[in-house]
């Protein structure tokens, strides 16, 4: 089943203002930079984004950002942001803040057909309030676990390092991290990467993530992967 | 009084031959420097790694492969790569030994705030929450006196916390303590030149000395 299309303008086709997306990365590590870019250009509104982080002010999702292009954020982790900082004290920017492993598991419940999941994450916290709490006996202990839903983004948006025409996706060291999660949870899920091969070419027990749950794939046009930390020893 | 390395070299000494070890970033990260000399220990980063080496060479970096600081690292041999489920799986299920992170307030019972500040710091929580809520064995490396000269061991926390009742260890610039079951910071060792009663002083919550509390070994 052939999933390519053009190029990142027609993968993001029909995404609208107000969609709700999640969005591979970690930081700046692995992140769908092309279709970032074409969304810019699109200038869609409105959006809820699902993604670990916001990216910083000039690259990632802070491009999105810089043209209040975003009206939720749904993530774990912000620090890196000042302009996110400010739409985010100011109210400009609605904030759901959530345990990183609460995002991955319910990104993956989303994948799985789960609507929801147990986690001891924030048990006891302003996180917990509202939520429904159970108590269940795991390793040995009893204890308290909060239901979170499962996340169904519309929209899911990738970046791996090799994927084939069918949808295949690898993807390389710690661009990894919410990828797969990701691309699982979306109901249109849009895969770009950095080499497209035909089918064969990747070998069939090596794949991270079946061809099943992506819609669209193209090659990125080029990818800056900028380091957002970069940390060296001296030879 | 322990600096910032002082306190990281304490805690290495925590980490047992055969632990699986999550640093958290800041004086945890520094840890990974002191491991005692014959100790094998994996390092896990929660955004996907297990078997983290040091940062790389000058010119080797490779923006593919950070820690959950998001600072470049290597790989060492035996090391795994994985996505952020699997990661978060496997702290849930209590596989990593022993996580190292730091609190901006720990209290009495155990409870430990380090994530947020309202009003003035909203950064996230990332994975700290997850960490404390699921880890067996967790030490926390912090300042107990603030440059304004409060105590942060206290009856209770102040600032949102980020776990209940999950920390039963603390390294700090003054000593080391545990937090005990039913309440209240038991002073084990004293940081070099510090006396037991600037450690009264310096903790708001309930302390617990008995007998004769040794000085920390310089070494």
């Amino acid at each position: 089943m052939n999933k390519t299309v053009k190029n990142a303008e027609e993968a993001v086709r029909d995404i609208k203002d107000g969609a709700t997306i999640a969005l591979g990365g970690f930081g700046l590590c692995g992140i769908p930079e092309n279709c970032i870019t074409a969304l810019v250009k699109k200038n869609v509104r409105n959006l809820t984004c699902i993604s670990n982080n916001a990216g910083v002010d000039d690259f990632g999702l802070g491009l999105l950002l810089q043209g209040k292009q975003i009206k939720k954020m749904i993530s774990s982790y912000v620090g890196e942001n000042a302009e996110f900082e400010r739409q985010m004290l100011s109210g400009e920017l609605e904030v759901d803040l959530i345990p990183q492993g609460t995002l991955a598991t319910r990104l993956m419940a989303g994948g799985y057909g789960m609507p929801a999941i147990f986690t001891p994450a924030g048990v006891g916290t302003e996180i917990a309030i509202g939520k429904e709490v159970r108590k269940f006996k795991f390793n040995g202990v009893e204890k308290e676990y909060l239901m979170e839903y499962a996340f169904e983004p519309e929209f899911a948006i990738v970046k791996a390092w090799k994927g084939d025409t069918e949808g295949n996706l690898i993807f390389r060291m710690t661009g990894r991290n919410f990828s797969p999660l990701v691309a699982m949870a979306g109901k249109i899920t849009i895969a770009e990467v950095e080499e497209l091969v035909q089918p064969g070419e990747l070998v069939a027990d090596q794949i991270h993530l079946p061809g099943i749950y992506v819609n669209r794939i193209f090659q990125g046009e080029k990818y800056e992967k900028r380091i957002e930390q970069r940390t060296v020893r001296k030879k | 009084m322990l600096d910032k390395n002082g306190i990281a070299k304490r805690i290495a000494k925590e980490i047992k031959d055969g632990y699986y070890v999550n640093l958290g970033i800041g004086i945890p990260t520094l840890c990974a420097n002191y491991v005692p000399k014959g100790i094998n220990v994996v390092f896990q980063s929660e955004n996907g790694i297990l078997g983290m080496g040091p940062f790389p060479f000058e010119g080797e970096e490779d923006a593919d492969l950070i820690n959950a600081g998001k600072q470049t690292v290597t790989l060492l041999p035996g090391a795994s790569i994985f996505d952020s489920a699997l990661s978060f799986g496997m702290i849930r299920a209590q596989k990593v030994d022993l996580t190292i992170l730091g609190a901006m307030e720990v209290s009495e019972n155990g409870d430990i705030a380090n994530w947020k500040i309202p009003g003035k710091m909203v950064k996230g929580m990332g994975g700290a929450m997850d960490l404390v809520a699921s880890a067996k064995n967790i030490i926390v490396a912090m300042q107990q006196v603030n440059k304004a000269g409060e105590s942060k061991l206290l009856p209770k926390c102040t600032l949102p916390i980020t776990g209940i009742r999950c920390i039963k260890k603390i390294v700090s610039e003054l000593g080391v303590y545990d937090v005990l079951p039913e309440g209240g910071f038991k002073l084990l060792e004293r940081a070099p030149g510090i006396s037991v009663d600037y450690i009264k002083k310096s903790t708001a919550g309930k302390l617990i000395v008995e007998g004769e509390v040794p000085e920390m070994k310089a070494d």
